[in-house]
């Protein structure tokens, strides 16, 4: 009884993210095994947790993605957010002097595990009282996303 | 363990352990006692955070729903609303919903819902909708296992009472849905005491898209008027068959209870669908004009489409020979069902005081050497010992519905007795028998009128519940009893509570069902009319006296939160659309005085619900669904201003 629980349990959790190339993890399977740093690394505390492992490169503002990723925007995020003052979330407009990109990028795709696990974001959520939502934003559309938020610094 | 066995050794053992064995005995005795024995607990307990290994869905009886059930855990998890309004999230209330209740008879807010019936792919339970019948005003309806949601109701044109219904073909070609009540077809104003002169039966076989599953009558047969009760299709060598139980071949239009007992054999009819279709490609019909509602949903929008049908195809069985085939079953058959290899037709002879079971291969060698005892309007009749296999004895009281575990043995329900007997194919002896607490009705193996049964457990659907829970007044829900039937003798492990009055379920592992599972609707894919995709879409417009606001939730807000401007006598369409993307987060949305019901709206889908603006004054309206920590602030107003007011109309979304 309790393998065939097991099994279904992994072939849910698997089910669960080969649906989803953003690496959906609403699951609520975590162990809430943590230590200092909540048990992240260096550079996951710098960079965040989630599908961006590695050190992105970022060239000058492509407008037309920033442009595209603006109207992902609209429908994803502007109900939470604003560029120049807090709302639901935190301005955006400053976000880049506080955050690396691989951490505003890890921040929309696995929103979830970062607020469960990232203590920077805890610290937010203390504040906002609102977790920031999983908006099923996927890899290409975080992409475009980073851009709109790049072009839009103050 | 015997008792004496264990006595007779107690001599050698020394008299510490001769009391610590009298102790055992006096436990094992004591547990045998008791309905259920010490494992019983733990076989059906699944820890927190864990997962039946079954889903079943039950029907909801006069509630008009389903119910889905984990087992073995006997836990409620959902209630899926089909033919009946259900406020409790919208359903037939809200301007998407509402037409789904649409038949000839105009809008229809409750039925009667009886058997579901899961889809099939090689005569196996594929995991892809589950059916269910309506049997006061004839529909059937298709719930789309992914999202757990009733996507298609067809009306059932020249029927009355759609109790044979919706059992499925093996490859979900058709389901089928018959006349439980003969009527005048076309209805006409007539005598009812005219009955035999009158009166007809339909067998009608609706078609079921393969690709998205959109029901459609495909044909009806025209049949003598008796009353046709259930149904189950062939499979294996039988697949391309259907078999119809009847009763009333008397023919009586009252006091059916005596005058619809009187023959001692009524029939099962066996139906060859497979030449049905070969008559409808021939031209071999005719049509009829009717009048009959055919509502789905179309799944951009999410908003249901009614489209009223005009015209149905008619196979005569005297003008398609070989088309139907009466075989004789006492008496008063209620259940038929086919074994998992398609050989065996088991009659549940309600009234007789055994179970028939007819042969499908002597059926064929019957209708081969014209075995007939009669004819009714281009029926054959066959005679009874050309095709029966053989009868069970002692099988209880009021033998109604049997299942099979694909192990070789069936399972009959037999109400009057209140038991579940276990007998074996072939031999037709009884090997087991198991009381249930009250009045079973139907039974259910996952996947046990399949071809395929997963023969671990059994639920009875019983009927009476008397003592079983603590007392609730007079009414007393309906009561099921899981059993476990993986060892030679049946046991019983667990009762639980159902809605409404389950007629029959369906069983399905959950490893088919789970990985399917819905979470959101992503807005991008949102063609509701009036969708605000961002809040920068929000928004209020007039229309005359209709005003439309476009309004957006996430968490925890909507927007607009503020509306000015409306005037006394407005009609007010409040379009909800939930922009969160993110499993398990709906919003709800009330307004004060509303006299319809909330909506819950899923993520990245577009509700809407109409409120008249009757008095002049400022109105809250709220979520209804908790939904974070800030949920109590998720809210806003409405203003109501007097007809001849100035006041413009606005509202607060951000630009
Ligand atoms: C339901 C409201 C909500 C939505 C929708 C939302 N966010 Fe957030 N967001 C928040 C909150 C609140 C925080 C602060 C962290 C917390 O409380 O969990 C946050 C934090 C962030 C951060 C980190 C800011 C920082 O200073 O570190 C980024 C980046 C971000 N959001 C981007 C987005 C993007 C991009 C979208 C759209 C895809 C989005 N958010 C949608 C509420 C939201
Ligand atoms: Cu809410």
């Amino acid at each position: 009884m309790k393998k065939l629980n097991l099994i279904i349990a992994i072939l849910f959790m698997l089910g669960f993210g080969w649906s989803c190339s953003s690496g959906d993890s609403n699951s609520s399977e975590q162990p809430a095994q943590q230590a200092a740093n909540n048990g992240l690394s260096q550079w996951e505390l710098e960079n965040g947790i989630g599908p961006v492992k590695a050190k992105m490169t970022l060239n000058a503002v492509d407008s037309e993605l920033a442009a595209s990723g603006e109207k992902i925007f609209d429908m994803k995020c502007m109900a939470c957010h604003k560029m120049a003052e807090r709302y639901i979330g935190p301005a955006l407009g400053d976000v880049m002097q506080r955050r690396t990109p691989e951490f505003v990028m890890n921040m929309m795709l696995n929103p979830d595990e970062m607020v469960k696990k990232h203590p920077e974001v805890q610290k937010m959520l203390a504040t906002y009282m609102v977790p920031m939502t999983f908006q099923n934003v996927s890899e290409e559309d975080g992409r475009a996303l980073l851009e709109f938020i790049r072009a839009n610094q103050k | 363990m015997e008792k004496s066995s264990i006595t007779k050794r107690l001599g050698m053992i020394g008299l510490v352990i001769t009391v610590a064995v009298m102790l055992a005995i006096a436990c094992a005795t004591q547990k045998k006692a008791s309905l259920t024995d010490g494992s019983a607990a733990e076989e059906v307990y699944v820890p927190p955070g864990s997962y039946d290994e079954y889903y079943s869905f039950f029907s909801g009886g006069f509630s008009g729903q389903v119910t889905v059930y984990g087992l073995p855990s006997g836990r409620l998890f959902r209630i899926i609303p089909v033919f009946a309004q259900h406020a409790e999230n919208g359903w037939g209330y809200s301007e998407e919903t509402k037409d789904m209740l649409m038949t000839s008879h105009g809008f229809a807010p409750w039925d009667d819902a009886h058997h579901p019936e899961l889809s099939q792919t090689d005569g196996v339970p594929d995991g892809r909708w589950l059916f269910i019948n309506a049997n006061n005003t004839p529909r059937v309806a298709r719930i789309n296992l992914s999202t757990f949601e009733t996507e298609d109701i067809l009306e059932i044109p020249n029927s009355g009472g759609n109790h044979a219904s919706p059992f499925v073909t093996p490859n979900s070609e058709y389901i089928v849905a018959s006349t439980r009540f003969s009527l005048p077809i076309p209805q006409k104003d007539v005598p009812i005491s005219e009955y035999k002169k009158h009166f007809k039966g339909t067998i009608t076989f609706v078609s079921v898209n393969p690709d998205d599953g959109l029901m459609d009558v495909a044909f009806q047969i025209m049949v003598p008027g008796y009353n046709y009760d259930l149904a189950h299709a062939g499979k294996g060598p039988s697949n391309g068959w259907a078999f119809f139980t009847c009763y009333n071949t008397e023919q009586a239009s009252t006091l059916l209870e005596v005058n619809a007992s009187q023959n001692d054999k009524d029939f099962i009819a066996a139906v060859n669908w497979k030449l049905a279709e070969q008559a409808i490609a021939e031209g071999n019909y005719r049509t009829m004009d009717v009048d009959y509602y055919h509502n789905y949903l179309e799944h951009g929008s999410r908003t249901t489409i009614s489209e009223n049908k005009k015209s149905v195809r008619i196979l005569d069985p005297a003008s398609v020979p070989g088309l139907i085939y009466y075989l004789p079953t006492p008496k008063s058959p209620h259940g038929v069902d086919v074994d998992p290899s398609g050989e065996y037709i088991v009659g549940g002879g309600k009234l007789a005081s055994v179970i028939p079971v007819h042969s499908f291969s002597k059926m064929m060698t019957a209708i081969e050497n014209k075995e007939f005892e009669g004819e009714v309007d281009g029926i054959p009749i066959l005679k009874y010992q050309s095709v029966i296999a053989g009868e069970v004895q002692n099988a209880g009281l009021g033998p109604l519905h049997t299942e099979f575990d694909g192990k070789g043995n069936a399972y009959t329900s037999a109400f009057i007795s209140s038991e579940v007997v276990k007998w074996k194919l072939g031999t037709w002896e009884v090997v087991d028998r198991i009381q249930t607490y009250y009045s079973i009705g139907h039974l259910m193996i996952p996947g046990g009128d399949s071809q395929k049964p997963w023969g671990k457990y059994l639920v009875a659907m019983n009927k009476i519940t008397k003592d079983r829970y603590l007392p609730t007044g007079p009414e007393l829900c309906h009561s099921a009893q899981l059993i476990d039937i993986s060892g030679d003798k049946m046991r019983l492990l667990l009762d639980f509570p159902t809605m409404g009055e389950p007629h029959y379920a369906q069983g399905i592992p959950a490893s088919i069902l789970q990985p399917k599972t819905t979470k959101i609707f992503p807005i991008e894919d949102n063609t509701h009319p009036f969708v605000a995709k961002s809040e920068r879409e929000a928004g209020v417009t007039r229309d005359g006296r209709d005003v439309h606001v476009k309004m957006t939730t996430i968490r925890t807000h909507f927007a607009p939160d503020n509306i000015e401007g409306v005037k006394v006598g407005d009609r007010v369409y409040f379009h909800i659309t939930n922009l969160e993307q993110d499993w398990d987060v709906p919003h709800g949305f009330a307004v004060q005085g509303m006299n319809t019901a909330e909506l819950l709206v899923m993520p990245g889908e577009t509700r809407t619900l109409i409120w008249e603006a009757k008095k002049v004054g400022v109105y809250p309206f709220y979520c209804t669904d908790f939904c974070s920590a800030l949920h109590q602030e998720m809210s806003g107003y409405i203003r109501v201003s007097p007809r001849n007011s100035s006041i413009t109309l606005s509202h607060n979304a951000q630009r």
